[in-house]
């Protein structure tokens, strides 16, 4: 197993730093000068100047490049000029509330969609399993951009249950979350059902089975157990989509987040903040991949072997 | 029950690019006709689906927006396929260097999750037609590679690979002749989902502000909407509908395509 963290780990080297790359070489495709377009065309000169000099747009490239990889090393991602601040400290601000939308997504996305997929397997071509599956398509289909307001419309405007935006308290939270949860839940819930069906069908279960074990017990103690791989993997996998869900989600709710903070940059043109937003989330999805294939292979020793000795 | 979807899905799919196409015909108002003193005016004989704030005809807007959606989306499916095409192919035909180098490319590519990378270069490059294109196929190619290198080494030493090559047939001949049309099936199943997901993120980025300007667009339309929920709901719902119903569409076709293309699956079902 520490074999396979530490070559693991050392991929992850050649992967943060060409995401920084990338996104460090963007900022050259801004059409025109980037100080212009910042500022605006009438800015004082002297203000152009100075913004200039603490962009470093006024040294050569390679100078730069290296002086934003030294200060990615030190934890340093520049100042924000709208926000007047280091441009870590605002995203910083801002992260624990994502990660807080994020979480209770997947958290409505589990509760509906494990008990849901279950189900739909055990009760394969019935109501139910023909109902979820074809719910779970919508789902997957509904952008959250409709979802979003729909919900509003529904639980804030026309029942005035929930706050229509914000974020204060556990009710401000219940809505961005099932808006964000829902196309996650749509995908696991098929996953679960795609998965149960094929472990039901394995011999060991026909043994439990034979044994005179409950169906409870067969169910969730031999069946989901072994299930449960392909669905962590999704899970992992969709956490990407739950990060760039997010900067959608929290636009229409107003949600504090670090999304919400990327578009309010981008509308400032704020290239500093924009440029961090993008390499945090990123580096957030890369650590997020990594922690599911070691939780993976913690779960099936197989890959383990496998990755190790190739 | 599968097929029935998939043919509800090619027919959806069929009435979308015949409205694209016949958009100035079908629409019963310039789209960009504005009427003020009938703003926020409720669906009604007349205007089927309402008016917009400006009071224009919310249904000739979702017709004209489907060109957008077809336009993003076949350019952008076309474009990555292509590329996804000749690069998976020849890092699944020649390996090695090749092979090494783009997965890597393709690792760093992933680092960024959904949309995020295109959102990043709409806001730099400027939101237009043309960036929107070019933004979705920088990540929009890694899909087909992926699933083309697969195919190609599971191809590449089978007797009738080696037994074309034997006989002297040039490398392009035998990835153009002889794997490619082999391995197609995967590709135009992806590339039918590849089409939901574009359209789906085309309205992404034009409800963010960062899509196409100028042309009615179903995602801009949603996001004008969502500031009128109260007094307006009529304005975000019906292009919503709109964008459910394609990708919905484009889905089921995806998975009927899939049952219908890949044996194994047949194999499976049939079992169960």
């Amino acid at each position: 197993m520490k074999r396979y963290l530490f070559r693991r780990l050392l991929l992850l080297v050649p992967v943060v730093w060409g995401v920084s790359t990338l996104v460090f070489l963007f900022l050259y495709l801004i059409p025109g000068d980037p100080v212009e377009i910042m500022l605006g065309e009438t800015a004082q000169a002297a203000d152009k100047t100075l913004l200039r000099q603490e962009l470093g747009l006024d040294r050569p490239v390679h100078l730069r490049y290296l002086e934003f990889l030294g200060g990615l090393v030190r934890g340093d991602l520049g100042s924000s000029f709208y926000f007047k601040q280091k441009v870590l400290r605002t995203i910083l601000e801002r992260y624990p509330a994502t990660l807080e939308l994020a979480l209770a997504a997947m958290v409505v996305a589990i509760i509906i969609a494990v008990p849901l997929g279950i189900i739909s397997a055990i009760r394969q071509y019935s109501l139910i399993d023909n109902t979820s599956m074809f719910l779970a398509l919508i789902g997957v289909s509904m952008p959250n951009f409709w979802l979003g307001p729909l919900l509003i419309l529904i639980f804030s405007i026309q029942l005035n249950l929930l706050p229509v935006s914000g974020r204060e308290g556990v009710a401000s939270l219940i809505l961005p979350a099932i808006t964000l949860g829902t196309a996650l839940a749509a995908i696991l819930s098929r996953m679960t059902r795609a998965s149960m069906l094929e472990v039901l069908r394995d011999e060991y279960i026909t043994t439990a089975r034979a044994k005179g074990l409950k169906e409870k017990v067969v169910i969730l103690r031999h069946a989901l157990r072994n299930a449960l791989i392909p669905i962590i993997t999704v899970i992992g996998l969709q956490s990407g989509a739950l990060l760039s869900g997010a900067i959608i989600t929290e636009t229409i709710f107003s949600w504090p987040g670090i999304g919400r903070l990327l578009i309010q940059a981008i509308e400032t043109r704020d290239y500093p903040l924009v440029q961090g937003c993008v390499l945090v989330i990123s580096f957030s999805y890369v650590v997020v991949n990594l922690l599911t294939d070691i939780l993976y292979a913690y779960v099936d020793p197989r890959i383990r072997y496998e990755q190790g000795l190739a | 029950m599968k097929n029935r979807f998939a043919i509800i899905g090619l027919v959806v799919v069929i009435i979308f690019a015949l409205t694209a196409i016949f958009a100035p015909i079908l629409a019963p108002y310039d789209p960009n006709q504005q009427e003020l003193r009938e703003g926020f005016g409720s669906p009604r004989q007349g205007h089927l689906l309402g008016q917009d704030r400006l009071g224009r005809d919310i249904l000739s807007r979702i017709i004209f927006g489907s060109r957008v959606s077809v336009l993003v989306g076949i350019s952008t499916v076309s474009i990555s396929l292509l590329l996804g095409l000749t690069i998976g192919s020849l890092a699944g035909y020649y390996g090695g260097a090749i092979d090494e180098l783009f997965m890597r490319v393709i690792d760093i590519l992933l680092a960024f999750p959904g949309i995020l990378l295109a959102i990043f270069m709409t806001a730099i490059l400027g939101p237009s037609l043309r960036n929107v294109i070019l933004a979705l196929c920088v990540l929009g190619w890694v899909g087909y590679a992926r699933i083309v290198r697969g195919q190609f080494l599971s191809v590449r030493e089978r007797e009738y690979t080696l037994s074309v090559k034997a006989l002297g047939a040039s490398d392009l001949r035998v990835i153009l002749r002889h794997i490619i049309p082999n391995i197609l099936s995967p590709v135009i199943v992806e590339a039918t989902f590849g089409m939901a997901a574009v359209i789906l993120a085309e309205a992404s980025l034009s409800f963010l502000g960062l899509g196409t300007q100028g042309m009615p667009s179903w995602g801009a339309m949603l996001s004008e909407g969502a500031e009128f929920l109260e007094v307006a709901p009529h304005l975000s719902t019906f292009p919503g509908c709109a964008i459910i119903l394609i990708v919905l569409g484009f889905n089921f076709l995806g998975d009927g395509l899939r049952d219908w293309l890949d044996p194994k699956k047949v194999v499976v079902s049939r079992l169960s």
